[in-house]
């Protein structure tokens, strides 16, 4: 039953080709233009790739876990979809499973090909052998936290709020999260806050394990561990199915 | 201590069938709104239950509490002897919501084939599909279906299960008779099948064709219940035209006591008996008076109410309204 959701779910977001231009080609589209193209000046004896790449995993683990997330399932709950699943077999522990599982899928899909492309251009990464450990532990952690918040946002609020704030929030944490610009620019205080946000600590944490040979990050995996429980808590107790 | 006649007594009560639906003094609020309001009503094994009414009376809610959807405020209900929407349960219901349920941008046959998946035992979906005219529409997203076949599509993912009972929350609202005639035919295929079906409406004239049994709620209580035969009467009306304008307040006189006469629309006559039905003294009485009077009643004919006429009766109000 699980399976046959996951698939359903797999197939809803092939069909969508916005939830495929968000979740697949910008973040590659940005991976090669801002590697190639010196727009972006991160100084600090770091190559454009090796920068851009731990970012632009951190953006892909955004679009799908959160803004993805968010828009579908603010659209299927104005639909009656989730209302209508509740009638059948397959229970709500189980759905929340399949959504969860088909995430996981496209998150290690986009991870592939991000990874791919990086290598294609010249990203050599710089990390301790930890990294197989740490990498999908800050994906996993930054995964829960974007479904917690996502979920929160479309159980709650109308569809096209939950559309329009997911896209907002997906466009600003794209400038603020250092995902393609380095939170070192900006001034102290306003780079501690930042680190503070989900995707700040991601791209922070990540790009400490894979291009500054951190063996782990202590700060941005409690951040995103606190993000998680707090926003899948919160999640559980306003989500309305209708 | 227990005899063995009573021992005996209490396994015959746990081999007899449940009733398909079983709801005791249901209650239901939301806020200072009370949606149901102390119904009692039973749904037998293998029949189709209409549960008729106007919009706001309660109907939607009642089956929404039954299809575990809501909690109930106060008052029980058992669905084939189990608690609504438990897990046991939902394999053996099928549901038809209202509106909505499917995802827009989903093809028809998708649809289907996800939600056979979730069953031990499904109908093959390509049957079902011609099953409700929908043979051409398995590659058709949802939304650029045409409102019968959406309705069609959304009763066929209720019954994909083969489930013991479906609930079909106003199964035609909105369609046109055609499509209408479409979807009554499958209602009444499901019958056929054993299956045992809920359905609101608020067309009297769904409930009189499809139903073997008919609950008319208003203001979230049963008003009446009975077959549609038995609350519309086989003689429960005389109807005749005639020239406009006849002295109806004489005709009344004429008529034994307790008759009820009126026109409506003009030159269309209707004679009942309060509380019961057309005898051959009432027509006797209505012939002589028209024949002293000259006056051919043409299209004279005995009819059964509608359950149109039994809801005004009992509530005062139009159906529709």
């Amino acid at each position: 039953m699980v399976l046959a959701q996951a698939d359903a779910e797999g197939r809803a977001l092939l069909r969508n080709g916005e939830q495929l231009l968000l979740t697949l080609i910008i973040p590659l589209l940005l991976l090669s233009m801002l590697s190639l193209e010196p727009i972006v000046n991160f100084g600090a004896g770091i190559s454009r790739i090796d920068f851009m790449t731990p970012g632009i995993m951190a953006l892909a683990v955004m679009s799908t876990a959160f803004t993805s997330q968010a828009i579908a399932t603010g659209f299927e709950r104005r639909y009656g979809v989730l209302k209508r699943l509740g009638a059948t077999p397959l229970s709500r522990a189980q759905l929340i499973t399949a959504k969860t599982l088909t995430i996981v899928v496209v998150e290690l899909a986009q991870c592939l090909l991000i990874i791919a492309v990086a290598l294609i251009i010249g990203w050599r990464p710089d990390a301790s052998l930890s990294a197989i450990i740490v990498v999908p532990l800050l994906l996993l952690f930054g995964t829960a936290a974007f479904s917690g918040i996502a979920l929160a946002m479309a159980g709650t609020l109308r569809a096209e709020a939950t559309l329009a704030a997911a896209n907002l929030v997906w466009i600003v944490l794209l400038g603020l999260g250092g995902v393609v610009f380095p939170l070192t620019k900006f001034p102290d205080g306003a780079r501690h806050a930042f680190e503070l946000l989900p995707t700040g600590a991601l791209s922070t944490g990540l790009r400490d394990v894979l291009a500054h040979q951190v063996a782990f990050p202590v700060g941005n995996t409690v951040t995103l561990l606190v993000w998680a429980v707090a926003a899948v808590a919160v999640a559980a107790r306003v989500f309305r199915w209708e | 201590m227990r005899t063995v006649a009573e021992r005996g007594r209490r396994r015959l009560t746990c081999v007899s069938v449940p009733p398909a639906v079983e709801i005791t003094g249901l209650v239901k609020r939301y806020g200072p709104v009370t949606a149901v309001d102390g119904l009692t009503m039973t749904a037998a094994r293998g029949a189709v239950t209409a549960i008729l009414g106007p919009n706001g009376a309660g109907k939607t809610t009642t089956i929404e509490v039954c299809e575990g959807y809501r909690a109930a405020d106060a008052g029980t209900v058992r669905v084939l002897g189990m608690m609504p929407g438990s897990r046991e349960l939902r394999p053996r219901v099928g549901v038809m919501l209202q509106s909505g349920g499917i995802p827009p941008a989903v093809p028809a046959g998708s649809y289907l084939t996800q939600l056979s998946r979730f069953h031990a035992h499904p109908l093959p979906v390509r049957q079902l599909l011609d099953m409700c005219g929908l043979g051409d529409a398995a590659r058709t997203p949802f939304k650029r279906l045409s409102g019968g076949q959406q309705q069609r599509l959304s009763l066929a993912a209720a019954v994909i299960g083969r489930p013991e009972l479906v609930f079909l929350d106003e199964p035609t609202a909105g369609l046109d008779p055609q499509a209408r005639h479409a979807t009554w035919a499958l209602i009444g295929d499901l019958r056929g099948a054993g299956v045992s079906v809920i359905l609101s409406t608020h067309y009297m004239e769904e409930a009189e064709r499809l139903a073997d049994h008919v609950v008319i709620i208003d203001h979230g209580t049963a008003v009446a219940e009975g077959t549609p035969a038995a609350l519309t009467g086989s003689a429960g009306q005389l109807r005749f035209r005639a020239e406009a304008g006849l002295d109806i307040d004489g005709l009344i006189a004429a008529l034994p006591p307790g008759s009820l006469a009126k026109e409506s629309p003009a030159g269309h006559y209707v004679v009942e008996m309060a509380g019961g039905e057309v005898d051959p003294r009432l027509l006797a009485s209505v012939t002589a008076w028209c024949a002293e009077r000259g006056v051919l009643p043409s299209s004279l004919r005995i009819e059964s109410r509608t359950l149109e006429d039994v809801f005004l009766e009992l509530t005062g109000r139009d159906l529709r309204s």
